[in-house]
């Protein structure tokens, strides 16, 4: 698992200016395509409805404060979630890494958890909960927990031991040691964790909401298919686009803000 | 790989290092802070392997010693030992003289090891402030830090990240990190090892310099027979863990071993 996932391209090709736009054209230019495309009656607007019919079904849902209480819904769900999930599996990461007597205690366990898959137990959880929001909570917390886990986990046991010694000898105090040598190291780990997990809290929530739900974006969009609204299922489909790149970004802008030690996260 | 290391440098070579090295070398009169050294009866093993069978030295304050042999005669395990990174078996290192074996501070010893071992997520400046130990949250930490950056010739590096720097830079941040602390024993393991032979030249000087300046007991393991020749006042060879065969050159660059192995050199001395 690599921190890097796009070689930046070298100084010659590079249009600072320009840099910031260039992601944004291959989705324009679909959009672009399915509007003519959707106009033109290729694609009849029963299957898929032209953008500015989507445009226009959000443009009123936002009108009656519909999207926006779903959306802030959705985001809040994911948030607190995520925040639980993350915080016990980054808790237990760091048990594991640094106390053999943890690891030996609870690794296997948690690694039978993991095999199975946390959407199977939506029966059970709603069995549990109702379709309450604690429902929600518990299956996004479930699904973050594990990329978190493993990763910092990862990161911890990987901290190169020769820095270890290092700290050990010029005098480090365990916190001190966990402080500048381990934390910081396992710390692109942990990124890459958080980035899984965000993929992961998204695709939960929606499964979750789909199923269960009485609000939020999955509930919208069930909502819209009873009554044959096909514009509004594909606007809540392109907004889980929109908020999962949004998500990605402020890890991405996160990472470069504490990762600016990094090879990879230098300015060039 | 250690004998061919050996063979490869021409004997001429390495006499001329002996004879006619370009810095006249001064037997050092100073006033030094550095510690004396004795060790006695020192075993270690790992598992059922003897490393070390006995070993007794004694370094006075202030000399540079080189503790030559082959790869796995237990030249780095001793100066673990003496560094304090690894437990002792039997026998015993004191620092200090012997009738007043001296309280000694973490920050008196410091270790430089073939890798500069930096904290890449630290600044240059940052990282040489580690090396400060206990000190490290003092009003000077950072005075001192800088100083000592200067001393390695790297002061206009302070605010880089260690890892836009060339191996020999980042050799001499961790030269500066050991030094910052104003040891009084200094172990260097390999500190040059992974370099080039340009820039290993150009550490050997600084070296040297830095050990005329601070006065701190040196004690210097590599396989490079040369490098020991070129930096010591005294260089060991360990064979087989149990016997310490000695070698003396003074500064003046005066041999008298009675080793085969050191004969070569001492024939054409």
């Amino acid at each position: 698992m690599s921190v890097i996932d796009s070689v930046s391209l070298p100084r010659s090709l590079r249009l600072p200016r320009i840099d910031g736009l260039i992601q944004w054209i291959v989705p324009l230019a679909i959009i672009a395509i399915w509007q003519v495309a959707s106009v033109t009656g290729f694609v009849p607007t029963r299957v898929l409805p032209a953008p500015s019919d989507v445009l226009m079904a959000g443009w009123k849902l936002l009108l009656s404060g519909e999207l926006v209480r779903n959306i802030w819904v959705s985001f809040w769900r994911a948030s607190i979630g995520f925040l639980i999930g993350g915080s016990i599996g980054f808790a237990f990461g760091l048990a594991n890494g640094l106390s053999q007597l943890s690891a030996k205690l609870t690794d296997t366990t948690l690694q039978m958890v993991r095999n199975v898959p946390h959407l199977a137990l939506i029966p059970l959880v709603i069995l549990w909960f109702g379709i309450d929001e604690s429902a929600k909570l518990f299956l996004v917390a479930l699904g973050v927990f594990f990329p978190i886990y493993l990763n910092t986990l990862h990161g911890i046991r990987t901290v190169d031991p020769q820095l270890i010694e290092m700290g050990r000898i010029y005098g480090m105090t365990d916190g001190e040691l966990f402080r500048r040598v381990i934390f910081p190291g396992a710390l692109p780990s942990i990124f890459v964790g958080i980035r899984f997990a965000l993929g992961i809290m998204w695709l939960t929530l929606i499964v979750a909401e789909t199923i269960a739900a009485s609000s939020g974006l999955g509930y919208m969009a069930m909502q819209a298919r009873e009554f044959m609204l096909i514009d509004v299922v594909v606007l809540s489909i392109l907004i889980y686009a929109l908020l999962g790149k949004l998500a990605d970004s402020a890890s991405r802008v996160l990472e470069r803000l504490t990762l600016s030690w990094h090879p990879a996260f230098q300015k060039r | 790989m250690q004998t061919a290391v050996r063979t490869s440098l021409p004997e001429t070579e390495l006499a001329s290092r002996v004879n006619f090295a370009p810095h006249a070398r001064i037997v050092r009169e100073v006033q030094t802070s550095g510690l004396p050294l004795s060790i006695r009866g020192l075993r270690k093993s790992f598992g059922s392997n003897e490393v070390l069978r006995g070993i007794d030295l004694h370094i006075p304050a202030g000399q540079f010693v080189a503790i030559v042999g082959k790869s796995g005669c237990g030249k780095s395990t001793l100066l673990r030992l003496i560094a304090g990174l690894d437990k002792i078996d039997a026998g015993s290192i004191s620092f200090g003289q012997d009738t007043q074996p001296k309280d000694i501070q973490p920050e008196d010893i410091r270790v430089m090891f073939q890798e500069p071992r930096l904290l890449p997520w630290a600044r240059v400046l940052g990282n040489v402030e580690v090396g400060l130990g206990r000190d490290r949250t003092s009003a000077d930490a950072h005075a001192r830090a800088e100083k000592a950056l200067a001393e390695v010739g790297l002061a206009d590096k302070r605010d880089q990240w260690p890892s836009v720097l060339s191996g020999g830079q980042k050799q001499r941040v961790a030269l500066g990190r050991a030094l910052v602390s104003s040891p009084r024993v200094l172990a260097f393991d390999e500190p040059l090892g992974a370099l080039d032979a340009l820039t290993r030249i150009s550490m050997q000087r600084l070296l040297e310099r830095v050990w005329r300046d601070q006065g701190f007991t040196a004690i210097l393991v590599t396989h490079d027979v040369a490098e020991a020749v070129a930096l010591a006042d005294r260089v060991l060879v360990i064979e087989e863990g149990a016997s310490l065969m000695m070698s003396w050159f003074t500064r003046a660059g005066r041999a008298s071993a009675a080793r085969p192995s050191l004969r070569v050199w001492k024939a054409r001395s």
